[in-house]
């Protein structure tokens, strides 16, 4: 039975280990440091597990409130938590990538100084994470919403000596408030014509709401739904990195790499598409929020997967995969296929985190170089982390069998089969974006593990296998990256979600492929038939040619198209006109006020102004003080003439 | 049981008698510290005495103390509190005890007159929010200046002389139109009773001439954009302590007089003029929030950034007459106006952490410049910790105080009108923006100087002092309820008056 002592044990565990880890980090020493936050996240998986074997198998589902927050008038603000099918997977993804993690924490920090600082922060994150999906509230939502941003922000800049990562942090915190800006104000909307910030309450009123209309420009009348729900998903646009807000994914890699898998890659930069999945009942009633979603995410899927294929740091190649995946989830709610989204999320969550942790394992062996070029042929040396690293890969650009193949795949027939304003666009932007995939992604690998030896042997050490705490985490995320996929019959095109996501008939593209949906094998045999795979072999092709065979192309494709190249190294110019519009602009903006409205106008003219008007005065009136008996006398005079002039006369 | 006792005038008297005490003792006596950390802290208790017999389903006055004090003006020594006056003069006992640990080490020359004078400021500053005669009032928010005039012009820093006129100018301006009003109403009311004030009938334009008055003068405390020029000044020239006590209690003066004088003694003439506050209050926010980015000095930064956080308090108060034109159902003023509260109460916790951090560093290294520091986290490890907390909080992290007030009023703003909201919430951005930028420059990087490798982490009195806020900013964030409770009926109360047309 799911009962509230269950639950919180499940939030709170890690919590305790954060607390324990980061106040005592020096009483419990390194070891006492991992095991105990370990042991929080270690409960919180089993437990998730146990919660999600309560829904999925025994239909339970859970909605209660922890305790009140706050009470003003009529309204209510709350703590608690709402478990059901979404939920629980959710629960269960976030702490099983947690706990492999901060089992390859203990190899990868091993010697760092802030070793119990960081296992404090991922087990304080792990507790945010849960809290944001387990929220029935959307109050309880933003606090976990933040709270991640938070941790984020700590642990981009946990090197707090390295310039670049207390910049990368900062301006991650300050992308995600732009975010969080649009966000809030959704959520101010939803309590305003809502009347509550309860789930269950205000999905109620979905279909009530949907016909009303608010004008913020007057003469111009618009939806709400449309309103708030694009407002919502500004705050979707900051977590989970759509573009223009993406630009702090790409920087955020200067943290620790566990964190780079943990937070940047599996769960914290998916709950946006978690909110917008679970926010599916007033999504559905706005066509006007789906479009916009649909060609944000058509839009990032596409260009920022272009942006991997010039990248020569293998952390940023891997980030600018996230940020084009993230694309593809984001298009599948668009297109009201969230069960495919969110299926793509999980098998992402499982073949990008083993992605980036085999990153780290060959960071580790190439003592801390990150740049491909100075790596290949690695294969050899590193069984484990190759064909961990082989299957990851797979899995990323859809080849059939493996988990994202099915995921992917659900969501391009879903977009094929969607017909809202965007649709188009969007679909042409996911398929090439399986060959762009394929490419930047098998760049990456040959480069890394096969062709000539380019790093530096440091003294003749050749590189190795990295130790057993790495290794089992990268087999143990493996497994579900291969298998993972075979849920697609109950989760995509079954019940598994039930109630917890809701689609309007005239919008559910996944029915129809559900009733040609014959079982897993019918899917891959369709899937080989399909244009995705082809293009994903030729990406893999066109990868071995350029970068194994004729590595003399790319720098002759880069001489040709210089252009172009600059574009790409530049990133579309994103950063440069943020620093210099944004930044720069609001500062030169704050001098002006300050030296001018402030100083110039407010002390100098008005305050000082006064002051000065008082000496002025004074100055004068000293004058008439002059001590001599006659001026006196002759001021009397002219007193008592005036007077006499203004009541008799 | 202790149904009579005046428990009011021991929390008024007891610091107020014991400053004396102390200041009689002699400047070299040791015992002036303990002693003054002793009264201290009992009024604190005491204070907390009022939380535990307060009745929280009425908006009537409790712990009334009424005697004659100028008969033949029928002036009253005329005491009470409801549920805005609680809270606040908690924070005012709490604030005190803090202040006293700061200066502790601190102050080396005068160190009884120093503690003597926060000791009697605590007294005066509690009498303002207990006085229900309006010349008691009076004479209690003039008197409280004196001893804050005195921190400043004594303890202060190079250019505190300047500091002081403007500050005594400033509020002057204000004070004169205050006690205008206030004798004003005497005539109509017939007694000098603020509860009765509260009463009185008044014509459009008798209301415009008071609310105006009383705007002048609560917005100079706020402060309110464009009266605010002097904070900064008083904050730069005042010691750590006296920058404690002018963001966490001073300012909430001006608020609390919004609260008691303007809104029920002239709601129609605030209601015609809401748009007017809503607009000052909404620059506060962003223009300020601008101005707070590009201070090279710390002190000035978070000067700025009060002001800004104070905007929402504005804010609140006066957006309730657009929501109600909105909507029937009363919950979105209710919200702005406990938002408006507890943002008052969480600034002047986080406030007053914010400015002890700067002294901490400020005893240390004797400059406020911010490009004197850089990479402080490496020496001073655990105050690194507090500040970068302190600095969410002000930035308004949730689970933080600093994200219930801010998150209550933009909620109920979006009900008067999106733009109010849109504007309020850009402080997510500009807060987090000059916070932290500042914390980047201070806190993180490389050790920047020998100055900064030479620092020493925070010892044992600071770290208390440090932690007991940081525990209140987080139990504040994560349980607000307790609060918003002894508001409540005081709220309704407010909302009946502010609704109901005196004309």
């Amino acid at each position: 039975m799911m009962t509230q002592s269950l639950l919180l044990t499940i939030a709170l565990a890690p919590l305790l280990g954060s607390i324990i880890a980061g106040l005592l980090g020096k009483q419990v020493g390194k070891v006492g440091a991992h095991r105990v936050a370990i042991a929080g996240v270690g409960i919180s998986f089993a437990l998730s597990v146990w919660v999600l074997k309560l829904v999925a198998i025994d239909g339970e589902s859970y909605n209660q409130q922890v305790y009140q927050w706050l009470q003003a008038g009529s309204l209510s603000l709350e703590v608690g938590f709402m478990v059901d099918a979404l939920t629980a997977m959710m629960m269960v993804v976030v702490t099983f990538v947690s706990l492999m993690v901060h089992i390859y924490t203990i190899g990868y920090m091993h010697d760092d100084e802030g070793y119990a600082r960081f296992f404090s922060y991922i087990s304080l994150f792990t507790f945010s994470m849960l809290m944001l999906v387990m929220a029935n509230n959307f109050m309880q939502l933003f606090f976990g919403w933040e709270a991640v941003g938070l941790v984020s922000y700590l642990l981009i800049g946990f090197w707090y000596k390295k310039p670049t990562a207390i910049y990368a942090n900062l301006k991650a915190f300050l992308v995600n408030r732009v975010g969080d800006f649009g966000f809030l104000l959704g959520i101010a909307g939803v309590l305003m014509y809502a009347g509550s910030l309860d789930y269950v309450e205000v999905f109620a009123q979905a279909p009530t709401i949907a016909g009303q209309t608010m004008s913020i420009f007057s003469g111009y009348d618009w939806s709400v739904m449309s309103v708030i729900c694009i407002l919502l998903f500004i705050g979707a646009m900051g977590k989970s990195a759509q573009v223009p807000l993406h630009v702090w994914l790409p920087d955020s890699m200067e943290g620790p790499t566990p964190i780079s898998a943990l937070i940047h890659a599996a769960t914290m930069v998916t709950a946006g598409i978690f909110m917008v999945t679970r926010m599916s009942p007033m999504f559905e009633f706005s066509e006007t929020a789906l479009s916009f979603v649909l060609v944000i995410g058509a839009i990032t899927a596409l260009f920022m997967g272009f942006l991997g294929l010039i990248q020569n740091d293998i952390k940023r190649v891997v980030a600018y995969s996230t940020l084009s995946q993230l694309g593809y989830m984001t298009v599948a709610l668009g297109a009201s296929a969230y069960a495919a989204g969110v299926f793509h999320l999980m098998t992402h969550a499982f073949f990008k985190a083993l992605l980036f942790l085999g990153a780290g394992s060959v960071i580790i062996a190439m003592h801390h170089e990150q740049d491909i070029r100075k790596m290949g042929g690695l294969k050899k040396y590193m069984p484990i982390t190759y064909w961990t690293g082989l299957i990851g890969s797979l899995a990323l650009i859809g080849f059939p069998g493996f988990a994202g193949f099915f995921s992917k795949d659900s969501i391009i027939e879903a977009v094929h089969a969607s017909d809202i304003a965007g649709s188009g666009f969007a679909y042409f932007s996911v398929v090439i974006g399986v060959f762009i995939t394929a490419l930047y992604s098998f760049r990456l690998f040959f480069m890394v593990f096969h062709g000539k030896e380019r790093f530096d042997t440091h003294g003749g050490h050749a590189p190795h296998e990295s130790p057993a705490v790495v290794t089992v985490p990268l087999i143990l995320l493996a497994i579900p990256s291969v298998i993972a996929g075979f849920l697609i019959g109950n989760m995509v095109f079954g019940d598994f979600f039930g109630s917890s996501i809701f689609v309007l008939p005239q919008h559910d593209v996944l029915a129809h492929h559900a009733e040609n949906y014959h079982g897993i094998m019918g899917f891959v045999w369709h899937g080989l038939q399909a244009l995705p795979f082809w293009l994903a072999i030729s990406g893999v092709a066109t990868a071995y040619y350029l970068y194994m065979m004729k590595p003399d192309i790319p720098a002759r494709l880069q001489q040709r198209f210089q252009l172009l190249y600059r574009v790409l190294e530049n990133k579309y110019g994103f950063d440069d006109f943020n620093q210099k519009v944004f930044a720069g602009g609001s500062r030169f903006i704050g001098q002006m006020l300050w030296r001018v409205g402030d100083r110039v106008i407010i002390d100098g003219a008005v305050v000082n102004g006064t002051a000065r008007m008082v000496g002025l005065a004074s100055r004068l009136m000293r004058h008439v003080q002059s001590g001599y008996l006659y001026h006196y006398a002759f001021a009397m005079i002219l007193g008592v003439l005036l007077l006499l002039t203004f009541f008799v006369a | 049981m202790f149904a009579d006792f005046p428990l009011l005038s021991l929390i008024i008297w007891l610091p107020v008698i014991g400053g004396v005490g102390v200041l009689l003792n002699g400047d070299n006596n040791p015992w002036a510290r303990p002693l003054s950390l002793l009264i201290s802290v009992l009024t604190l208790l005491a204070a907390l005495g009022l939380y535990i017999g307060f009745d929280t389903t009425t908006h009537q006055m409790q712990f009334v103390e009424m005697a004659p004090w100028i008969s033949s003006y029928n002036i009253n020594y005329y005491l009470g509190i409801d549920g805005f006056s609680l809270p606040l003069i908690i924070l005012t006992a709490f604030s005190t005890v803090i202040v006293v640990i700061a200066g502790w080490q601190v102050i080396e020359h005068r160190t009884s007159q120093y503690m003597a004078a926060f000791l009697i400021m605590e007294g005066l500053m509690i009498a303002v929010f207990a006085a229900l005669d309006a010349i008691l009032f009076y004479v209690f928010f003039e008197a409280m200046l004196i001893p804050l005039f005195l921190v400043i012009g004594i303890w202060g820093g190079p250019n505190r002389v300047y500091a002081t006129i403007k500050f005594f100018l400033y509020t002057l301006f204000g004070s004169v139109f205050l006690l205008l009003a206030l004798l004003y109403l005497h005539h109509v009311a017939g007694s000098f009773s603020i509860l009765d004030y509260q009463q009185v009938s008044l014509s459009l334009q008798e209301q415009t001439w008071l609310f105006f008055a009383f705007l002048i003068a609560f917005a100079v405390k706020v402060p309110m954009w464009p009266v605010h020029t002097w904070l900064p000044d008083a904050h730069v020239e005042a010691p750590t302590g006296g920058s404690v006590i002018l963001a966490a209690i001073t300012l909430k003066i001006g608020g609390y007089g919004l609260l008691r004088f303007a809104l029920p003694i002239a709601p129609d003439a605030s209601m015609a003029m809401d748009y007017f506050v809503i607009s000052l209050s909404l620059i506060a926010v962003v223009y300020i929030g601008f101005v707070a980015l590009v201070q090279s000095d710390l002190k000035k930064l978070i000067a700025y950034s009060s002001i800004a956080h104070m905007g929402f308090v504005t804010l609140g108060f006066f957006i309730v007459f657009r929501i109600f034109a909105q909507s029937a159902t009363g919950s979105g003023a209710v919200l702005a106006v406990e938002g408006a509260m507890i943002q008052m109460i969480s600034h002047g916790f986080i406030a007053a952490a914010m400015f002890l951090c700067v002294g901490v560093l400020y005893d240390r290294m004797h400059t406020r410049e911010i490009a004197a520091y850089g990479g402080v986290v490496n020496t001073m490890p655990v105050f690194a910790g507090f500040a970068v907390f302190f600095a969410m909080a002000n930035a308004g992290l949730p689970g933080t105080s600093g994200f219930v007030g801010e998150f209550m009023v933009i909620l109920a703003a979006f009900q008067a009108n999106f733009w109010f909201a849109f504007l309020a919430a850009t402080t997510l951005i500009l807060g987090a923006a000059y916070t932290l930028w500042m914390v980047k420059r201070v806190i993180f990087g490389e050790v920047a100087n020998d100055n900064v490798a030479q620092l020493t982490d925070i010892n044992n009195r600071e770290f208390i002092m440090l932690a007991s806020l940081a525990l209140i900013v987080l139990v504040i964030g994560l349980y607000p309820a307790p609060i918003t409770e002894v508001m409540h009926a005081s709220v309704e109360h407010l909302l009946t008056q502010v609704s109901q047309s005196k004309l």
